[in-house]
Formats: C-alpha cells, structure tokens, sequence
C-alpha cells in the first residue's frame, strides 16, 4: 500500500516540475505561436543565477542567513531569465512573428549558444546548489511513507505560479492586453495596445517562469549546462498533449505526463516507460490533435 | 525534364561541377581525408532527403536522425555479423545473451541489405500516415518527430543487449570480404558514395521538377488551397516522407563502413537539428543549396571544432540564427541574388521584379 502511496506521490511531484517547466512555454508558445527551442537554456540560466546567489549568501553574508538564500533565489531567477529573455525578444524573436518553424530554428542556434556561454562562465562539470537545512527531511505520514520536504515545497512553487499567472493573464489589465494581441494583434493595434511592448513582456515573463522552473530543479540535483535540454521534450510534449494556447490543458498536460512516466516506469523499466509513454501521446493526438483542451476557432489556417 | 535541359540549370551544372570536383579529389588529399570527405558525401546524400521534405514540401522533421540511424545499424549490423563469422557479436556475449535474438538473425544473409531502405520506409509510412491522415502538421509534427528521435535514442540505449546501448555497434573488419582498412576498400567505398549521391540527386531532381514537385512546392505554400483543388495531401506528404525517409537510410548505409561506428549519439535531437542546418545553411528549398551546405558546414566543423572546440559552438549558433533571420534562402539566395544583379541589366531585372509579385 505505502508503495502505491509513495508511487503517486512521486508522479504528482515529477508532475509539478514538468508543469512548472511547462507553463512557460504555454505562454511563449502557446500564446506568440514562438517555438522556444531555448526554454531549456532558460531553465539552466535560472538554476545557475540559484547556485550564484547561493554562493554570495555564503560568502558575503552571516551564515544564520543562509537558510534565507531560496528566498532570494526565486526573484533572482525569475529577474535573470526575464531579462536575458526580453533582450532575446529585441535582437532575435520580434524578427520571427509568424514564422513559427523559423523561430524554432534560430532559437537553437540561440540554445547552442547560451550553452557554451554557461559552460565558458561555471565550466563543463556540474555544480550542486546546497539546499537550506529546512528543506532537508521529510514529512512522516506514518513510518514507511516519508514524504520530502523539498519535493512539497515544490508543488507549493508550482501552485503560486499558477495562481499569479492566472490572475495576471484573466484578471488584470496587462492579461486582457496580451490576450487581445494574440487573438488579433491587428485589432489590438488599432485600439492603442502597444503590441512590440506587449510581445516583449509575454516573452520576458515565460523566459522568467522558466528561470523559477530552473530555479526548483536545483533542489533535486546537481546542475549542468545541459540541464535545459533534458526537459525541453518533455515540456513540449506537455504543451501540445494539453492543448496549445490553454493554461488548463497545460497543468492537465504536465500531470497526465507526469504521472504516466513514474507509473509506467514503476510498471516496466527506466527506458520502455518514456518510450510507452510517448507512444501513447503521438497515439492520442491521433485521436484528438489537437489536444486535450481546444481552443474553437473557425479559422483553417491555425 | 531531358537530359538536354539537366545541363543547362545553373544548379545543375554546379552539381556537375561539385561532382567532378570529388571525383579528382583522392588525387591530391590523403586517405583520411578522402575518408572524411566521404563521410560529408553521405551527409550530403541526407540533407538532400531533408531538403525534398523541409525546402520542397514545408515539413520540418526533426527525427531524421531516425531513418538515418535505422539505416546505419541495418548496415551496421550486417557487417557485425559478418565480423561474428557465425558467432555471437562480441557485444551480445558481454551482456550474457547465449542465443542469437531473431532480429539479428536475417543479417548474416546480404539480401537484409534490402532492409536499410524497408524499415525506414515502413516507419515513416507508418508514421507519417497517422500525422498526415489527421492533418497534423507544422510545429506539431516537428515536435512529434522530436519526440520520436528522443523514443529512439532511449530504446536503443536501454536495450543494450541487442543494439550494444550507448557504444552503438562497431569493430567491423570486412565487408562482402574486402577488410575495411586497406586504403583500397576506402576507396570504393568513397567512390560508392559518389555513385549514391549522383543517384539520389538524380532522383530528387527528377521530382521536384515534374508536376508532383509544383504539388509539393503548392502544398508548402498553401495545403489548404491544393485540398480545394482536389488533391489529397496526405497522399503526397507521406510519399515524399517516405522517399526522404529512404533517402535517409542509404545515407546512413554508407556512412557506416566509411566512419566505422554507428551509435545512438548521431540518431538524436542534436544531431537531428544539425542536418536541418546544413540544408538551412546551404538553401533550402534548392537541391544543390542542401549538397553544398552539408558538405561546407561539415569541412568547417572538422576545420574549427578540431582546433576550437569552444568557438565552434558559438560559430554555429551565431551562424544559424543569421541565417533564418536575414538568409531564409541560405546561401544559394544569396548567390543567386548577387549573380542576378550582376547578369541582368537593371531595367530587365525591374521587369522581372514585377512579374514575380504578380505571381
């Protein structure tokens, strides 16, 4: 029983970093049509600006406030990412609109780059971010179901993540300005929404949510260079299962694929899982193409 | 097309050239390098294949690594079983397996050659009839056969008994019993993928050129339009994936006994990706743009990433991201732009201008 129990556990909490990680490219992606093969890299920028202010609490600062230092490193992450994101929407992404397989392409090459940056910055080896005492431990459900403090924390992460984005894009002025510009930038144009700000900030603000994503995942192990472009499929994956353009389809995507590893790998091995599980997202999009949760539109050329 | 008119294309001819140039080449580089030319020949026999379904058709595939890999260890496998001399691949023994495994059994037979264009053929048919049937297409497709380069690469690594995991196949000694280190075999097999290469441009030429080729540009430039014409997409998109797919495979066939290794690392996203550039380098969407970019991109990776690794990586990002911003056309537009400038007297270039925005 306590098995099944730590088996569910375990795919809710690989849920939550796959949706934290996912959410936002569904904003980059689902919302500008912009294929961020640099999501990952923005991953991996988020957990190093972790590890570096990490080490400016532990060199420049007492050490009782060490414990304190994740709480700089969610803003710091998410600033980082946000900004390198914006100045990557100035130089490269404003010059793809529309040109979706295009952006695909030069945001690898951005990727490429953004790698050997970080390995000419911290070096090739991994580094490991020390997490604050008060995540170390676990919480006991009942002897033989340990649940880890860090892996709670995270979900907690992911829930506030959701909540800000939901009421910054349904409930605030900005949100309706970048729902109107993607649904029709022209329209949008006309009625005095600043639309290349507006693609600035969308994009700077799903580069941000992948800085916090990067920024979770160094709670669960040593970090890379690479470390963006393990989860890159997987996030889309994510995107498309949910339904491009949909919040909800992309927390419905992060779990089912979440959950469906950790199963299917509990069920089988390490490697036929991620198989089985793929197969039966390309078997779905059979069924639904367009994923699980739609967006109804009458235009043919989507 | 004719022969007649073969000739008379600027790309034709630069073809022509390229391939004459290849074939005078082992008169003055070394055996190595005769070697890796040859291994960039059958990178270029692949991009052209990317280039029929990316350049032509406006499918982005990002698994060809796939049918590449698929390709290459139908090979590589012939010629390990050929090296077994009726024994167990050493591998296999390596991880306890007692019993040759049914896959492996065909190959001690020269007829399974036949399987490096069958099974990348039926995969991509199979695929490319599930996404294309349902009218899966653009960045969904590309993500998907992202994802099915990634299913690959896991599969053939975690069933390291029967595809010897992360090392991938190697050690080969002879092929159809000539040993594959003599300079002699070397250079067969160079001039082999010349002879393959010739074909498949051939191939992909008489194509493009002919009324399916305008099907493929149209379904490019707007599907919906050729669906109200009444033509089925799908059936075009999954002949011209599978041809490609082929395509791939014989790439990969004749990559192996060349570089003597095939493993999971040149079926994956990264280097998946990487044949795309080569074509968005070279042109896409021009037969002879994907030869020339293969062929370049590769002799600079060996040039720069031999003496500077570091500068390599930068080198190529920059390169890409310039490339599809300000050089959709790669570098044949950009010849093409500068040769019709100097060519054509302003006035009949105006006249030009006008009538293709007309078109």
């Amino acid at each position: 029983m306590d098995t099944y129990l730590l088996q569910i556990f375990n795919g809710i909490s690989v849920s939550s970093i796959f949706m934290l990680a996912a959410l936002g490219l569904a904003i980059t992606f689902g919302l500008m049509k912009i294929i961020n093969m640099a999501h990952g890299e923005f991953i991996m920028i988020g957990a190093y600006a972790a590890y570096m202010v990490q080490n400016f609490f532990s060199q420049y600062l007492p050490a009782s406030f060490f414990n304190f230092y994740f709480f700089a490193a969610i803003p710091a992450s998410f600033l980082l990412a946000g900004v390198l994101g914006w100045i990557l929407e100035r130089l490269v992404i404003r010059h793809l609109y529309g040109r979706s397989l295009d952006s695909l392409l030069a945001t690898w090459g951005v990727s490429l780059i953004l790698q050997q940056l970080a390995r000419s910055i911290f070096g090739a080896p991994n580094v490991d971010v020390k997490s604050p005492d008060w995540l170390n431990g676990a919480f006991l459900v009942h002897p033989g179901l340990q649940l880890p403090y860090k892996r709670l924390f995270i979900m907690l992460m992911v829930i506030a993540c959701m909540v800000v984005i939901y009421y910054l894009m349904y409930r605030s002025n900005y949100g309706r300005k970048i729902r109107a510009v993607m649904q029709n930038r022209a329209m949008a144009a006309s009625l005095g929404i600043n639309t290349r700000r507006i693609d600035a900030y969308t994009f700077a603000f799903g580069s941000g949510l992948a800085g916090i994503a990067g920024c979770a995942l160094t709670l669960l192990g040593s970090i890379g260079p690479t470390l963006g472009t393990n989860y890159i499929v997987d996030t889309f994956m994510v995107v498309v299962l949910g339904g491009v353009g949909s919040l909800w389809g992309t927390i419905a995507g992060g779990f089912l694929i979440g959950t469906g590893n950790t199963t299917l790998e509990f069920l089988t091995d390490a490697t036929l899982g991620k198989v089985l599980v793929f197969t039966l997202v390309i078997l779905f999009l059979q069924w639904r193409p367009k994923g699980l949760f739609t967006i109804h539109s009458r235009s043919l050329d989507e | 097309m004719t022969t007649k008119n073969f000739f008379k294309t600027p790309s034709s001819q630069t073809f022509l050239i390229i391939v004459l140039l290849l074939l005078i080449a082992p008169l003055f580089l070394s055996v190595f390098r005769i070697n890796l030319l040859g291994k960039f020949i059958a990178y270029a026999i692949l991009a052209i294949g990317i280039d029929l379904i990316w350049g032509y058709t406006g499918i982005l595939s990002l698994g060809h690594g796939v049918f590449f890999g698929l390709g290459a260890y139908a090979m590589g496998m012939y010629l390990k079983m050929e090296a077994a001399h009726g024994k167990l691949p050493d591998f296999m023994s390596w991880s306890g397996l007692e019993n040759l495994p049914t896959v492996w059994a065909p190959f001690s037979n020269p007829l399974s050659l036949a399987l490096i264009v069958l099974v990348p053929a039926l995969l991509a048919f199979i695929i490319g009839y599930l996404t294309f049937r349902n009218r899966i297409r653009g960045v969904y497709f590309s993500i998907l056969s992202q994802a099915l380069s990634l299913i690959f690469v896991v599969f053939f690594i975690g069933q390291q008994a029967y595809t010897g995991g992360t090392n991938g196949l190697t050690g080969f000694r002879t092929m159809f019993g000539m040993p594959l280190a003599t300079d002699n075999t070397k250079y067969i097999l160079y001039y082999a993928a010349i002879f393959l290469l010739v074909l498949v441009y051939l191939y992909c030429h008489f194509l493009v050129k002919h009324r399916l080729g305008k099907i493929l540009v149209a379904i490019r430039d707007g599907e919906n339009r050729v669906r109200f014409s009444g033509y089925d997409p799908a059936v075009y998109k999954i002949f011209v994936y599978v041809s490609s797919a082929v395509i791939a495979g014989i790439a990969g066939a004749i990559f192996v006994p060349q570089v003597g290794i095939i493993s999971p690392a040149e079926m994956g996203i990264i280097p998946s990706i990487e044949m795309v550039i080569w074509v968005a380098i070279g042109g896409r969407g021009t037969l002879i743009g994907a030869v020339i970019g293969a062929i370049l991109v590769n002799g600079l990776k060996s040039g720069i990433s031999e003496s500077f690794p570091e500068v390599w990586s930068y080198f190529l990002g920059l390169t890409f991201v310039i490339v599809v911003i300000f050089m959709p056309e790669g570098l044949v537009g950009l010849v093409k732009k500068y040769a019709s400038k100097i060519t054509c007297p302003i006035k009949k270039r105006k006249a030009t201008e006008k009538a293709s925005s007309v078109n």
